[in-house]
């Protein structure tokens, strides 16, 4: 339903993205994920069309309908939604009145508009507050409208641009569920975000980008088996542990102490966990706990993209 | 809390509001080159030791004909303070009420055969009148003064020994001629209404200002991420940008009617010139606001160092136009450098088509010339204009 191919822009000698490529179907919500920096907005604003690629196409809808996206391509630019990361709704126009006025900017008017306009309300849950202006609104209702703005068009497709910046969990469970109501609808999703765990928990599959590239694309279980570290441990410890010492340890990586907590991940849990364990006995450690987790999409995001600040 | 920890914390806090204001380099330009620009203009306004004075231009309309008159008129003419030009006494009083001259100064028939025994006190005084300007009011004792100043002396030249002969001389000394002052308004009957200059000048301003909140808006948009959700949808850049610029004019029609209402309806300012004219140069300037607007959303960068700057640039242009100080007080340079200012065509034209009562004609001049600005200022707007965001 949106598919990038070969994507590159530059701004004067500086490469922000480069040969970038992605697809998006129907029915599936995918997450771009990547550091500050990466290429994300560029990406993101080349996918909305409000930004031209250097070299590289976009193209919207399948089959017959399937046509390529540009900065001037408006019967493209219909058939998509955008909800920016910023609120980017007018706080002096009411719900409804806002809704309106994107609705218009799409060509719709009359009864079509108002049926739409009540239905967005409706699937963000702020019908009972229409009439009402967001500058009275929380933080939480504010982040549904600016959803529901992009809505209003019943687009094919919808970009998220990290839609739940600030929200309380309330906010963040109900826009979830208004995420996944879209997919259950056939809608494509692309959904951009810093946090992991939401990614885990919505995305079909993920595209993780740092510098302008493509450094991974699967589902979530493919991308999980692209890092040699599928474990982690957990072992709360008294003393300082020999951090390097235990590094010499085969299949043992990514050691980090925080107190009496120690973590360390492991390629093998059944054959490298012993020989940790044997090993902080052997240097005078007593183990209290231990703990085992598989490796979460954080872990193969920061294995992928590196762990030194970018910003 | 010690007092020495209050003391780290109070130079703390100064040196933090210290290091902002003075990394804000827009914000300190303008603190500095606000006050240096306005002081300099009132400055050569109200005279510094070495400026010289710029002419104050009149019409001289000489009905006598006589070789008192020629006398007259010759050393108007020579007189430094002024620019005369001889003209016929309609187009005399025409070119006073077209604000092209500041008065215009009729000798009547027999002023010359009358003066010399109106002064020995033989004979009735003959008359001279002032059309003056009302908006330029302030120029009115200098013609007069400076009047009585030539026709003195051109009656002392040609009454010769008369001069210093004693007799009328100790007495106590009238002016030999009555001067009839009058306004050049619509028509006579039509005193000059001091409000409708004012109501131009602050109009103009502050619907400049209203422009300003058009482009600070389009600022704000692009901050608060409206502007990417107005770009993402199918819209042409021409829409998007003529929105504004239409939308701009209209609020500043609107504005200019309900000020102009209440001037009329409270303060009896007419439009006593074309309604046609009037209405053309309010669309005009309409224009001209939102173009100003979309040309500060254009080059600015953020919506509070724009706000600070485009204020400081309206005013300037206000002054200019010359709704605080009358333009004939400027220097001869600023008068003229003050046509390329939009702001003094739109005054111009408004106290055109209101007090001073001209024709269409009249506004044509000033509605092409604030048209000619709009397509500037907007041509200027779409070229800078950054379409090209994030890039990051």
């Amino acid at each position: 339903m949106l598919e990038a191919q070969g994507l590159c822009k530059s701004y004067g000698s500086r490469a922000v993205v480069s040969d970038l490529s992605l697809a998006v179907r129907a029915g599936e919500i995918v997450g771009l994920l990547g550091p500050n920096g990466a290429g994300k907005s560029t990406t993101v604003a080349m996918l909305c069309g409000l930004v031209g690629a250097g070299s590289g196409q976009v193209f919207v809808g399948e089959g017959a309908t399937r046509q390529p996206l540009t900065e001037y391509s408006q019967e493209a630019k219909r058939r998509i939604g955008v909800v920016p990361q910023e609120l980017s709704i007018y706080e002096n126009l009411g719900a409804a009145a806002n809704l309106e006025l994107f609705g218009a900017l799409y060509g719709l008017s009359g009864a079509l508009l108002k049926e739409r306009v009540d239905a967005a309300l409706k699937l963000v849950g702020l019908a009972d507050r229409a009439k009402d202006k967001p500058s009275t609104f929380s933080g939480g209702m504010k982040r549904r409208l600016n959803i529901a703005a992009a809505l209003v068009h019943d687009p094919d497709i919808l970009i998220f641009d990290e839609p739940t910046v600030g929200v309380d969990p309330q906010s963040r469970n109900a826009i979830f569920a208004n995420l996944i109501s879209l997919r259950d609808r056939g809608k494509a999703l692309l959904y951009t975000t810093h946090y992991m765990e939401e990614a885990e928990r919505l995305c079909d599959r993920i595209v993780i980008v740092d510098h302008g590239k493509v450094v991974a694309s699967d589902t979530l279980a493919g991308i999980e088996r692209l890092v040699p570290t599928m474990q982690s441990l957990e072992i709360e410890v008294d003393g300082l542990v020999d951090l390097q010492a235990l590094a010499a340890l085969p299949g043992i990586d990514k050691l980090t102490q925080d107190g009496s907590m120690l973590r360390a991940g492991v390629a093998d849990l059944a054959r490298d966990t012993p020989a940790l364990l044997t090993a902080l006995a052997a240097s005078g450690h007593r183990v209290t706990r231990v703990a085992s987790a598989r490796a979460g999409l954080e872990d193969v995001f920061l294995s992928l993209t590196g762990r030194q600040l970018r910003d | 809390m010690t007092t020495s920890n209050t003391l780290t914390a109070l130079r703390a806090l100064i040196r933090k509001d210290l290091v902002l204001y003075f990394s804000n380099r827009r914000a300190l330009v303008m603190s500095i080159a606000a006050p240096i620009v306005i002081a300099a203009f009132f400055g050569s306004v109200f005279g510094s030791g070495n400026a010289k004075p710029s002419k104050v231009p009149i019409a001289f309309v000489d009905n006598d004909g006589s070789a008192l008159s020629h006398a007259v008129a010759a050393s108007l003419e020579g007189d430094t303070s002024f620019d005369v030009r001889e003209l016929a006494e309609p187009a005399a009083i025409d070119a006073a009420r077209e604000g092209k001259v500041r008065a215009a100064v009729v000798l009547h028939k027999g002023f010359g055969a009358a003066l010399p025994a109106a002064l020995l006190g033989g004979g009735e005084k003959p008359k001279a009148a002032v059309h003056y300007d009302p908006s330029q009011a302030t120029a009115l004792p200098l013609v007069r003064g400076l009047l009585t100043e030539h026709v003195v002396k051109a009656l002392g030249e040609s009454m010769g020994g008369a001069r210093g002969s004693g007799g009328p001389a100790k007495a106590a000394f009238t002016l030999p001629y009555d001067t009839d002052t009058l306004e050049t308004t619509a028509s006579p009957d039509r005193p000059y209404n001091g409000y409708a200059h004012s109501f131009a000048g602050m109009g103009v301003q502050f619907i400049l200002f209203m422009g300003i909140e058009v482009g600070v808006g389009v600022l704000l948009a692009r901050r608060l991420g409206l502007w990417k959700r107005l770009r993402a949808a199918p819209l042409s850049r021409t829409v998007l940008l003529g929105s504004h610029i239409l939308s701009g004019a209209i609020t500043a029609l609107i504005l200019l009617a309900i000020i102009y209402t209440a001037a009329i309806g409270v303060f009896h300012v007419r439009i006593e010139g074309s309604v046609a004219g009037f209405v053309g140069i309010a669309i005009a300037f309409a224009l001209l606001t939102s173009s100003f607007g979309l040309l500060i959303a254009a080059i600015g960068k953020t919506p509070e160092a724009t706000r600070g700057l485009a204020i400081f640039a309206t005013l300037v242009m206000v002054m200019l136009g010359g709704a605080w100080v009358p333009s004939f007080l400027f220097p001869q340079w600023l008068q003229t450098a003050s046509l390329v200012v939009p702001t003094r065509w739109a005054v111009d034209g408004l106290d055109a088509m209101t007090w001073r009562g001209l024709g269409f004609d009249a506004a044509i001049a000033p509605i092409a010339a604030l048209l000619l600005f709009s397509a500037l200022f907007a041509a200027i707007a779409i070229w800078r204009f950054d379409w090209e965001e994030p890039r990051g």
